[in-house]
């Protein structure tokens, strides 16, 4: 113990944690942080397409139906506006889950992981239905039915970058849901409870809330812009 | 009571402040939705249009802080450790003014030097309401392919 007692004072001395948090939970940080690099890597690139080409479609005309709209409905941002909420909500129930663990609140911590999970199975049902319906209308990698703004033919890479994009945002939030469902059995099975802390939850909430983070970025970049 | 309260400011969170910022984060996406609705009657390269759009974007960087520092707690953190994530993103400054800037002199560039590029940016494709007929003139294809052939006489 007493090679283990640093000089007070002293951050870098040994003895204690500089960062004051447990390895899984940085490492999950790095993780995200590379994570970001890489929906960056791919968001911008999408701009630079966008920025290099003269014309580009008006998502205002391309994401303008909902689940039984009736033909030719014109309901732009709606649909869309609906999904940013089931993901916003779903983020706070997974922040009350996590606060819930600290209080070692076993209950709140099942309700509140069971909401977040109804929450991303109905964002990915959400996104599935509107990839079906794009599909339907013809959209898909290599092809690209709509017309720019201005009347223009467009190219595919409109429906290239959303689908891919969309697409590896989908992936995280099912994975996020396969996450949270780990998490939720084992808080079923007392692993938390015999551990004596729910300190996992709060890294597959770090997660989770990473994934809503880049829905801000994409819903802003795909839908409104 | 006050005891508890201490002890939540201290660890970061307690559910006034998940409340709030749930708050916030709906107000913010509201008012980006809002901008979204009335940017769609702007004239393509209005002013005004881009000014919407750049408000949009301040708006998502406000959205993206609040889920960052209060949902995942990256303000609660050390301040070294808050610094080792958010110095490297830093990296996103250059990369997103490099690259869009490629992007915007590459289309100078090509609609200055190539002619057939930009001339098919220039060619207005038939008119949509063609498509979305299609389905209905289907239906009428007998009657109405005689009349088209007497206009095209």
């Amino acid at each position: 113990m007493s090679t283990a007692t640093a000089t007070p004072g002293k951050l870098w001395g040994g003895g204690k944690s500089p960062f004051n948090v447990e390895y899984g939970k940085l490492m999950m940080w790095y993780f995200l942080m590379s994570d970001a690099f890489t929906f960056g890597a791919f968001l911008i690139s999408y701009g630079t397409v966008r920025f290099s080409t003269n014309g580009w479609p008006d998502p205002n005309e391309v994401f303008r139906s909902y689940p039984f709209a009736p033909e030719g409905a014109h309901a732009p941002l709606v649909f869309v506006s609906i999904m940013t909420f089931i993901l916003i909500i779903s983020s706070v129930t997974m922040v009350l889950a996590v606060h819930a663990g600290h209080n070692m609140d076993k209950k709140k911590v099942v309700v509140n992981l069971i909401l977040t999970i109804l929450g991303g199975l109905a964002f990915l049902g959400c996104q599935a239905w509107e990839w079906n319906h794009l599909h339907s209308e013809g959209a898909w990698w290599g092809h690209n039915p709509f017309l720019n703004h201005d009347g223009t033919a467009a190219s595919t890479n409109f429906t290239n970058f959303f689908f891919t994009i969309t697409g590896f945002h989908g992936f995280h939030v099912f994975s996020g849901v396969i996450i949270n469902i780990i998490m939720l059995i084992m808080t079923l099975r007392d692993v938390f409870e015999k551990r004596g802390h729910y300190l996992m939850i709060e890294k597959a909430g770090l997660y989770w809330h990473f994934v809503d983070l880049v829905w801000v970025f994409v819903f802003t970049c795909f839908y409104l812009i | 009571m006050e005891h508890t309260v201490a002890h939540e400011e201290h660890s970061g969170g307690g559910v006034k402040e998940i409340v709030r910022v749930t708050v916030i984060l709906s107000i913010l996406t509201a008012v980006e939705l809002a901008l979204g609705f009335w940017m769609m009657g702007m004239p393509l390269d209005s002013g005004l249009r881009l000014a919407v759009k750049g408000a949009i974007i301040i708006l998502m960087m406000a959205k993206a802080f609040y889920i960052v520092a209060y949902f995942m707690h990256l303000k609660h953190e050390l301040k070294n450790m808050i610094m080792t994530i958010v110095v490297p993103l830093a990296l996103f400054i250059w990369f997103i003014i490099a690259f869009l800037y490629d992007g915007n002199s590459f289309r100078h560039l090509r609609n200055t030097y190539d002619p057939h590029f930009k001339e098919q940016s220039t060619i207005k494709v038939e008119k949509k309401e063609e498509a979305k007929h299609e389905e209905s003139k289907e239906e009428k294809k007998e009657e109405a392919k005689p009349e088209e052939r007497k206009t095209v006489e």
